[in-house]
């Protein structure tokens, strides 16, 4: 059996790519990827926890994570459309109207 | 091993102002499709607001604190008290938007639903007893919350506030989940009582596991009260949205956040007093430095109220560190009083809007008290007590942080926010000094609307009330708390 410890590593690692990547990438998609990927991250060490401890709680925060996920990327990719249509770019360099 | 839990439907009792407000924003927007007046709308939202503020009442009235759906939600003082904040907010808002959303031509009814539903999820965050529940409200409050920052979609200035809060929020919840996963991983629940216990039980106060999940926590709620080092997204957020979202979210998210860190802190990280305090007492301090020192510089008066709200926030974690039910009733006292006076200075920057006129730099409020001086005195009042300059509330509120900080041994913190707040004066006064000894350098025509004088009026009377009978609002809040 793989034990829990492999997978809170591995928890940490992509979680840890995920934060890396949306602070040093510049382009807002790949942002929101990295996003995902800390989302995903948490996703696998709170079922990693939940078979661990025996207990279902675990489990049902991250079937509350994928749908809160899901709502996270219509809101988002919508707000990005909105942009999008008024100043045609998604590098983050070029997102600098509010400043001082 | 899990405790064997029935959910019986009577449990559903307990939600019912949130399902109201819920419901209320449903029908908001069905209703915008057949009515073309806005004000009825927004009429119908200040209804619904008041029928579940009357549930809110009748429920802590009938039954006395209570939980429900197996502990995860709880009703009592605390959050009732959160929620008056939250349903005064919803009201003073619409009633500052209607005119404004008209002259932005952003008038639409989900504008209101979505205030709506960004509450219902401000309420389950107060009322969250459980680390899901509380999840699931911050998310209901800021998907919202996105929008509505983003709601002048034809404004590159609003997209880009919008795209700037989301994105940083989004990375916000997920520190929030990972400080749940370890957290649930140490103690194997997600109850915020049964966390205490288990903390408590094993005697892991040196744990770094636990540290490490109590830092994620505190990290996730700094981005959203907005605590230095975790304020970037504040100043833009707050200029670029429309400013009746900016005076909406610069206190309804705010007070959902510190009632969420309060129950967290003092509930399931109760034993770790100690460390959480030295956790937070560095972030208290560069809070109000920042806000404070940068507010200085500004010349957008959205900008200068933002980092003015960052210094507050600075304050408000005061009555937190001191770790005690007295500081906490000075956090959420002051709470109150800051929703008044900043609703009510939002509401003259709303009016100095104009037709083809953005009346958001400090020049344009040069000699107004000449022109408009009703309005300036008004404006008067509320930067005082922003200030906290007696008799107004800001110096009631926050004379009793100060207080408990004293009282709690941390002297040397209560120097220091009133160093800080002593400087905050500065930038404060000097919206009253352009506006009452500065000639008028443009005709500024401000526009008016009955529900606007209303909001005023309330706002101003509620900032002078509180500033000269202290005892009244003080006496509510330790009633909630306490007993």
């Amino acid at each position: 059996m793989v034990p829990l410890s492999w997978y809170i590593v591995l928890s940490a690692v992509m979680f840890s790519i995920g934060v890396f990547g949306f602070l040093a990438r510049r382009n807002l998609l790949i942002i929101f990827i990295s996003i995902e990927l800390m989302l995903n991250s948490v996703n696998i060490s709170l079922v990693a926890f939940s078979h661990y401890l025996q207990s279902m709680r675990g489990q049902i925060l991250v079937f509350f994570v994928i749908t809160v996920a899901a709502a996270e990327a219509a809101i988002g990719l919508a707000i990005l459309i909105a942009y999008y249509k008024n100043n045609p770019t998604i590098k983050v360099d070029e997102i600098n109207l509010l400043k001082g | 091993m899990e405790m064997e839990t029935t959910i019986s439907l009577l449990d559903m009792r307990l939600l019912v102002p949130e399902l109201t407000l819920i419901c209320v924003g449903l029908i908001l927007m069905l209703l915008d499709l057949v009515v073309r007046k806005k004000e009825l709308i927004a009429a119908v939202g200040i209804a619904g607001t008041i029928v579940a503020l009357y549930g809110t009442y009748k429920l802590f009235g009938f039954y006395g604190p209570q939980t429900a759906f197996a502990g995860m939600f709880v009703v009592d003082g605390y959050s009732n008290f959160f929620k008056l904040i939250f349903y005064l907010n919803i009201i003073l808002t619409i009633c500052i938007s209607l005119k404004y959303m008209a002259i932005e031509k952003a008038s639409h009814g989900e504008y209101y639903a979505l205030i709506m539903f960004s509450t219902a999820g401000m309420m389950i965050m107060a009322s969250a007893a459980d680390l899901i529940i509380l999840y699931l409200g911050l998310e209901l409050m800021a998907l919202s919350t996105y929008i509505l920052a983003g709601f002048m979609r034809k404004q590159p200035r609003s997209n880009e506030a919008a795209i700037k809060y989301f994105f940083l929020g989004a990375f916000s919840s997920a520190f929030l989940l990972y400080g749940i996963s370890l957290t649930y991983g140490l103690t194997g629940t997600t109850n915020l009582k049964g966390i205490a216990e288990a903390l408590g039980a094993l005697s892991i106060m040196d744990n770094p596991i636990a540290y490490l999940g109590l830092i994620f926590i505190i990290v996730a709620f700094g981005f959203k009260i907005a605590l230095v080092p975790f304020h970037m997204w504040a100043p833009d957020v707050y200029e670029g949205s429309p400013t009746s979202i900016t005076a909406f979210m610069s206190v309804g998210p705010k007070a959902a956040g510190f009632a969420v860190l309060g129950r967290v802190l003092f509930d399931a990280f109760a034993g770790m007093q100690v460390q959480w305090s030295a956790i937070l007492i560095p972030i208290a301090v560069i809070t109000m430095a920042t806000g404070s020192l940068i507010a200085l510089a500004q010349t957008n008066i959205k900008r200068m109220l933002a980092y003015s709200s960052i210094a507050h926030a600075g304050y408000m974690l005061l009555g937190i560190i001191t770790g005690t039910h007295d500081g906490l009733t000075s956090t959420i006292n002051y709470l109150m009083i800051y929703l008044f006076m900043n609703i009510g200075a939002f509401a003259i920057v709303i009016m100095l809007r104009s037709e083809g006129f953005q009346g958001e730099n400090l020049e344009d409020y040069m000699g107004l008290s000449k022109s408009h001086p009703l309005a300036s005195a008004l404006m008067l009042i509320f930067m005082f007590s922003l200030a906290g300059i007696p008799p107004t509330a800001g110096f009631v509120g926050k004379f009793y942080i100060f207080l408990e900080a004293i009282n709690a041994g941390y002297v040397y913190l209560a120097i220091i926010a009133v160093v800080f707040s002593a400087i905050s004066a500065f930038f404060y006064l000097r919206v009253v000094m352009y506006m009452y000894m500065k000639d008028p350098v443009k005709e500024v025509t401000l526009t008016n609307s009955p529900s606007m004088s209303v909001a005023l009026a309330v706002t101003a009377m509620m900032v002078l009330i509180c500033g000269i009978f202290p005892s009244i609002l003080l006496n509510l809040v330790k009633l909630s708390i306490l007993g």
